[in-house]
């Protein structure tokens, strides 16, 4: 284990190690807390709730976010819930048992300490949220309504229509406004992060450019907190928004930040198939739908006819069929899985056989249709918006989709990266899904993270460096990290080649998705090993960035998102060829058991494995932390 | 299944910065399936233009899945294009035919200069959230979420509120440049909700007043109504209207009694 890996953990019984470290932490007086300045980069639910709890609390708060408005940040796109083990239900949740989902969600791959801590903090969320005003489904007699999500077998996701994460986020964007127009959160719009600059090994600011003017400039903090998301924008086709990009997180590694299980991507399994070659995304549609909905292919292969006239008895529910006591409901790896295999068997529906039905007919026949709309009204909205089609007629078409990255930068408990002073938070971190999350997991970290264990943490790292001086932005890092910034953006411009950063974007997903997507294979990877360099070799020759630099230029920021998207996906590869094991996202087709289920190993693989930038992505160094179980048992995955 | 559209004529408007007046240009499609959206159409369009050695077309958008509220086109004269509750993003080729011309704009209001090309600054409508767009409820001090009951038919309105998706197009659709149904919308959310009433009369004075400063005034035209992609209702503005002007007349000491 190399010695930057120490997880921190505090010590003491599995549910008082928050606790404990609470009692312990160094305290910052309400009245020195205005001399400490945090960076907080990205304005989702983790930025935004953790910029507008530190401004509370006194800190000197700035924000850092690409788009026009910090609403637009693309948590706001999740639709089914969030996770909380209040047990408002009474059918028997519990804090340990959701924290024990999510760890056996996470196929055993998570440091279970953060996991319990997150699982604790689950309630305080939904009392925090509400307070704010967020308009979670109700009950007739006025309390909270809850349903469930794949990988539970309990009732514990609270949610708001179809637009859970667009409540959640605008939830936390109106507190972050709120400091904002009290002065005490500084906001930088239209303005990205370039690089990560270090003083003396310590995280002493970043380097941003402005989208608008192309000024680059400087900001120094006694603090970085990074919530900029994932990288599932590697795929090129994904569920996230266009401008989700690894760029923040990638500058980080590249300045010492070790990047954690890049290889762990999630593949949702319920995403409206890819309809033609000009599609610029995918879109999900939430998993909630297979509360009701019903999964099913033909029994044959290549038949042709309508869904209606397949009579019950030439239909395969699959999932129903090989995991009976889940369903419809299996976690996301495996269902998405399930679909890739029947589609590859030639029993995959639609105008180019990419999907699988998810049939509301017995539904709208059980509950009626007024009902389904009531619970699902917009997704079949906006499905028929896509698609042209009217799901309450014929079964909607699905297919799995790159939509969530598990990897990230790797943090402590504290959720401090291999870099002091550097933190990253939500989906930009690794730390708590471990292999494959669990639906309605992710708005739960974000907001955790944000919330209630970054304002706790980062005074823990602070309180020493009162009065200490920090380096200004005339420090020599800076105004090298600024030239090279320069220079870097300049050079995408000098080029002068033939292709499109798009172009590049598409041909580099296409090699990520067919070998590193979901399944994966050693002699695949290797592939995509020679031909990711070399075509990213001919992105440095060849690519073509019209405009210029000194004014509003997408193509050029594409650009620069695309470049750090080869790096990691190198990485993503290398990563993927290293683990010789199948858990969660991650499946090794060489690493099956007799049923086609994932395979762990748990003597060999029991381990995070966090990489060390060394120069080049293809040289990246391998280090591990041992995954210790206390509180769990390591047991074989079952929904069946 | 899929069909292709034939011979779109696309006048986009193109300014290379604020002080650019700015002009519009004409561009063809040849073809173009009618399973592509709007902005893919668009995608394909900039390829072309960046394969050709020219500028890119400068337009916001990021989700594209009609939440984010980032794209703002005005197509053919209509805020987010012709179909009903739907955004650009949302919007589909199958909703034209071959041969049209096609007219893009920028959403176009005093309060939103262009920045370039299509993309504008809509940063006003913060403002009006960071006066009073929220629960004063600092982290940490929640009580139990079930505490307070809020009555299902009270909750299905706030978030029929909620949905706004602050893309702006109520601005753009108004003759006169107001942005009250965005500021009802948020007005609305939150003094519905019980937890909003402790500063629900604070709240319409500061969002209103803030909204006066940026925005035009609204005459009950309606438009705001027809081009949003979440349909929000005006009826939201007459509750803000209502709230303003009992907020004016109202002693603070007695505010609990609405």
């Amino acid at each position: 284990m190399s010695d930057k890996l120490q997880s921190k953990t505090p010590a003491g019984a599995m549910a008082d190690k928050w606790d404990n470290f609470k009692a312990d932490m160094k305290l910052v007086n309400p009245n020195n807390k205005r001399k400490f300045k945090v960076l907080v980069v990205g304005s989702g639910l983790a930025g935004a709730s953790a910029a507008a709890t530190l401004a509370e609390l006194g800190y000197d708060v700035e924000v850092f976010t690409f788009h026009d408005s910090p609403r637009r940040a693309h948590s706001i796109a999740a639709q089914g819930g969030i996770n909380a083990a209040k047990n408002y239900r009474g059918d028997g949740d519990s804090i340990h048992r959701l924290f024990y989902d999510t760890v056996k969600g996470g196929d055993f791959r998570a440091r279970e300490a953060n996991v319990h801590r997150l699982a604790e903090v689950s309630v305080n969320i939904i009392d925090q949220m509400v307070a704010q005003g967020v308009p979670f489904a109700r009950e007739y007699g006025g309390l909270l309504d809850t349903r469930s999500f794949g990988g539970a077998q309990l009732q514990r996701t609270f949610y708001a229509r179809g637009q859970t994460g667009q409540q959640l986020l605008l939830g936390a964007y109106q507190q972050l406004a709120r400091q904002i127009g009290l002065g005490a959160v500084k906001l930088w719009n239209r303005v990205e992060l370039v690089d990560v600059v270090t003083v003396d090994g310590r995280c002493a600011g970043i380097v941003t450019r402005d989208l608008v003017t192309g000024e680059v400039r400087s900001h120094a903090g006694h603090a970085t907190v990074l919530a900029t998301g994932g990288y599932g924008n590697a795929f090129f086709l994904s569920t996230n928004a266009m401008n989700c990009n690894v760029t923040a997180a990638w500058r980080a590694h590249r300045k010492g930040a070790y990047f954690a299980n890049p290889c762990y991507t999630q593949i949702h399994p319920t995403c409206i198939p890819q309809a033609d070659d000009t599609q610029s995304k995918l879109t999900l549609m939430s998993e909630s739908l297979r509360n009701d909905g019903r999964v099913w292919v033909p029994l044959q292969e290549g038949d042709g006819r309508p869904a209606h006239e397949i009579p019950e008895h030439e239909r395969d529910y699959y999932l129903e069929r090989l995991y009976p006591s889940f369903g419809n409901l299996a976690p996301r790896d495996i269902s998405s899985r399930a679909a890739k295999r029947a589609v590859d068997s030639g029993r995959g529906v639609g105008p180019l056989k990419n999907g699988v039905y998810l049939d509301f007919s017995h539904a709208i026949g059980r509950l009626g249709k007024d009902v389904v709309k009531e619970r699902y009204g917009n997704l079949f909205d906006m499905y028929e918006r896509i698609t042209g089609e009217n799901p309450y007629d014929v079964p909607m078409r699905i297919y799995p989709a790159s939509h969530y990255t598990m990897g990230g930068l790797w943090v402590d408990y504290e959720l401090m990266t291999t870099v002091p002073g550097l933190y990253a938070a939500g989906e930009a971190n690794f730390s708590d899904h471990g292999a494959n999350r669990l639906g309605a997991s992710a708005l739960m970290q974000g907001l955790a993270d944000g919330y209630f264990v970054l304002p706790y943490t980062i005074g823990n790292y602070l309180a020493p460096m009162l009065n200490q001086p920090v380096p200004g932005t005339d420090h020599p890092a800076f105004t090298a990290a600024e030239e090279e910034a320069r220079a870097r953006f300049q050079g995408y411009l000098d080029v002068r080649g033939s292709r499109s950063p798009d172009w590049f974007h598409r041909e580099l997903g296409k090699i990520i998705w067919d070998k590193c997507g979901m399944e994966r294979t050693a002699e695949g990877l290797q592939q995509a090993l020679a031909d990711i360099p070399a075509l990213y070799e001919e992105f440095r020759r060849d690519l073509r960035v019209t405009g210029n630099g000194a004014s509003v230029n997408q193509t050029l920021e594409k650009a620069g998102r695309v470049d750090d998207f080869f790096q990691l996906g190198m990485l993503m590869c290398r990563d993927a060829l290293e683990r010789n094991e199948s858990c969660g996202g991650h499946f090794r087709a060489e690493y099956q058991d007799d049923e086609g289920e994932a395979a762990r190993d748990d003597d060999n693989f029991a381990h995070v494995a966090a990489w060390e930038w060394s120069g080049d992505p293809m040289q990246a160094v391998r280090h591990k932390e041992e995954l210790e179980f206390e509180a769990v048992h390591l047991a074989k995955r079952s929904y069946k | 299944m899929s069909h292709q559209l034939q011979d779109l004529t696309l006048k986009i408007w193109r300014q290379s910065g604020p002080a650019d007046p700015g002009h519009f240009e004409s561009y063809r499609i040849d073809a173009i399936s009618d399973e592509a959206s709007f902005l893919e159409m668009l995608d394909v369009l900039n390829e072309k233009l960046i394969a050709e050695g020219l500028e890119a077309i400068t337009f916001d958008h990021d989700c594209r899945e009609g939440i984010c509220g980032t794209c703002s086109l005005m197509i053919d004269g209509q805020a987010h294009g012709p179909q009903r509750g739907t955004a650009t993003c949302q919007l589909h080729m199958r909703k034209f035919k071959s041969g049209d011309t096609i007219v893009i704009e920028p959403w176009r209001a005093t309060a939103f200069p262009v920045v370039k090309d299509l993309m504008v600054d809509r940063s006003p409508l913060d403002r009006i959230i960071e006066v009073g767009g929220f629960i004063t409820a600092n982290t940490g001090g929640a009580p139990d979420a079930n505490i307070i009951p809020v009555p299902k038919p009270v909750a299905d309105a706030s978030m029929d509120a909620a949905e706004c998706i602050g893309c702006g197009a109520c601005v753009a659709a108004c003759p006169n440049g107001a942005a009250n149904l965005f500021t009802a919308a948020k007005v609305s959310h939150l003094n519905l909700l019980p937890q909003g009433q402790a500063e629900r009369w604070s709240r319409v004075e500061a969002m209103v007043e803030t909204m006066d400063e940026h925005f035009g005034s609204c005459t009950n035209h309606g438009e705001c109504e027809a081009a949003c992609p979440k349909s929000i209702s005006i009826d939201f503005i007459a509750l803000m209207n209502r709230d303003y002007l009992k907020a004016k007349f109202k002693n603070r000491k007695l505010i609990s009694q609405s």
